[in-house]
């Protein structure tokens, strides 16, 4: 897929009479890496799952422009959720998970090329010891990466990331932003990442969304951690200012 | 054994019961795994209502009570959605106003009392040919829901949020599983009774739970359990001349026991 671009167009999403996203409007072209930042309740995952499709934007649309494809489908778009939302009590084993990336449900006898291409996936995030494991015994940076394979599998297009390295030791995040560089850089993939870690986001993403219920910055790392800007997007809910900026100054 | 088999009653309940083991087991893997052990009770409770109305205006009750589940098991998730309430809480609120109108009813009939017993405690004399066919429609609907459905549900049951992100319907599929885990606890309902309906729903598929590191694995071995605790249990409430569906959850217990001992013996990696 050549040229695609990812384009957010006067997006707004909106429950009862509660805003939760306005006028939303930016471009992401392919290979680049956005992260979402922004106060709690200020809709980054909202604008993941309107993108995923998981919500109707109230208004304005969300176009995946290429040359191939005009809309965006499951097999486009990987996506690794906060792990909270799984059930860590499930019976299942690794390869299980990462198979669903193939067939998006839940398989019960993989084929010969199937199985091959799921311990690929593993291998391409170092966790080809831990296909016949369960995932209940599994630690949080595994299991980060097992998703990680899982949404690597389909080669998508996006890939969306919901708080990746979250309660991941520093060793771990620093692999799981490894593997996601090495995945764009192969794939030429669209990576949006929501994330609380603003050093992760200077330091990864090539533009940073700052939102809150609407678009306050979208630009590169250097010109978005802006104490202006941050202030505008985090002060009002209780942030002390010096902290703010202190970020700012070190990046 | 032969004296034993001799018995119409008997052969029917045999069918309808090892039916009643292979299905509810089938859908308690999804009730147990979802964390919607006390939907199975409050759904039972709820057929009370429909059966007492049948009782009440003559008409067949187990048609009744299959509307009066139904739209309480539609109902359950839409309070639910609605109200923001807990799973539990909005069973419990359907479960409770189900009872209430199944007892209102019944005050208004003067000669309840053994319809309604064998309907709370169920009965092995109460199962006819009818039974039969309509147990045997719902094993074709169950075999054909695993074909069509199994792996969308356990996606589902794994990761909401992953499956939708894939494009399930996962609403539509909960709706399908509610819907045949109603007409599952209403047709057991005359054999097992209303009381103890739930468990055939979660034992089995708790003691499977304990001995599976799949949820494929955890899905077969429920249903063996089911099936061969409701024929044992059966067999051993003719012989010991006990209630037949409190003999059946004595056998499931026995298993999840077993199931539970072979699990911790073994460290088994489940």
């Amino acid at each position: 897929m050549s040229n695609c671009s990812l384009q957010i167009r006067n997006l707004k999403y909106e429950i009862g009479n509660y805003l939760i996203l306005n006028d939303l409007n930016f471009e992401v072209r392919e290979n680049s890496f956005v992260a979402l930042i922004g106060p709690n309740g200020g809709g980054k995952t909202t604008l993941l799952k309107m993108i995923l499709g998981l919500l109707k934007p109230s208004e304005g649309e969300i176009v995946l422009s290429s040359e191939e494809v005009k809309s965006i489908t499951a097999e486009l778009v990987g996506y690794v959720p906060q792990i909270k939302s799984m059930d860590r009590l499930f019976p299942a084993k690794v390869y299980e998970l990462v198979a669903t990336g193939i067939r998006n449900s839940w398989i019960t006898n993989l084929s010969k090329s199937e199985k091959a291409m799921v311990l690929e996936a593993l291998s391409k995030v170092g966790a080809e010891h831990l296909s016949n494991r369960q995932l209940s015994k599994l630690s949080g940076g595994e299991l980060q990466r097992i998703y990680l394979a899982r949404s690597f599998i389909r080669r998508p297009k996006i890939l969306l990331l919901d708080e990746p390295a979250t309660g991941i030791d520093i060793v771990g995040e620093k692999d799981i932003y490894h593997l996601i560089e090495s995945y764009r850089k192969e794939t030429d993939a669209i990576v949006m990442m929501v994330t609380h870690d603003w050093e992760a986001a200077y330091h990864h993403a090539d533009y940073v969304l700052v939102l809150n219920h609407k678009q306050i910055c979208y630009d590169e790392p250097k010109k978005a951690f802006r104490e202006d800007i941050l202030r505008k997007a985090f002060s009002h809910v209780g942030h002390k200012h010096e902290i703010i900026f202190k970020v700012d100054k070190n990046g | 054994m032969v004296e034993f088999l001799s018995y119409d009653f008997i052969q029917f309940s045999l069918i309808v019961v090892a039916i009643i083991g292979f299905v509810s087991s089938f859908f308690g893997v999804f009730v147990v795994q979802r964390q919607m052990s006390f939907l199975g009770s409050g759904l039972a409770h709820s057929a009370f209502g429909g059966v007492a109305l049948g009782l009440l205006l003559g008409v067949e009750p187990l048609f009744v009570a299959l509307a009066f589940t139904m739209i309480v098991g539609l109902l359950i998730p839409v309070i639910q959605e609605r109200t923001k309430l807990a799973s539990d809480t909005s069973i419990g609120i359907m479960f409770a106003f189900s009872m209430a109108l199944g007892i209102l009813f019944l005050s208004f009939k003067d000669d309840f009392t053994t319809d309604a017993f064998n309907y709370l405690f169920g009965s092995i004399l109460a199962i006819n040919k009818q039974d039969i066919y309509i147990s045997v429609i719902l094993l074709v609907i169950t075999i054909y829901s695993f074909f069509s459905f199994w792996s969308r549900w356990a996606y589902a049951t794994f990761d909401v949020e992953l499956a939708e992100s894939d494009k399930l319907n996962v609403r539509r599929d909960n709706y399908v599983l509610s819907i045949l885990i109603a007409l599952t606890i209403v047709i057991s309902i005359k054999l097992v009774g209303i009381v103890l309906i739930s468990a055939f729903l979660v034992i089995p598929a708790a003691a499977a739970r304990l001995v599976s590191g799949t949820f494929y694995k955890m899905s077969v071995m429920s249903v063996i359990f089911g099936v061969v605790s409701a024929l044992f249990g059966l067999v051993l409430s003719y012989y010991l001349d006990i209630p037949s569906g409190a003999s059946i959850i004595i056998v499931q217990i026995g298993i999840f026991l077993v199931c539970y001992g072979l699990n911790k013996a073994l460290s088994l990696d489940v």
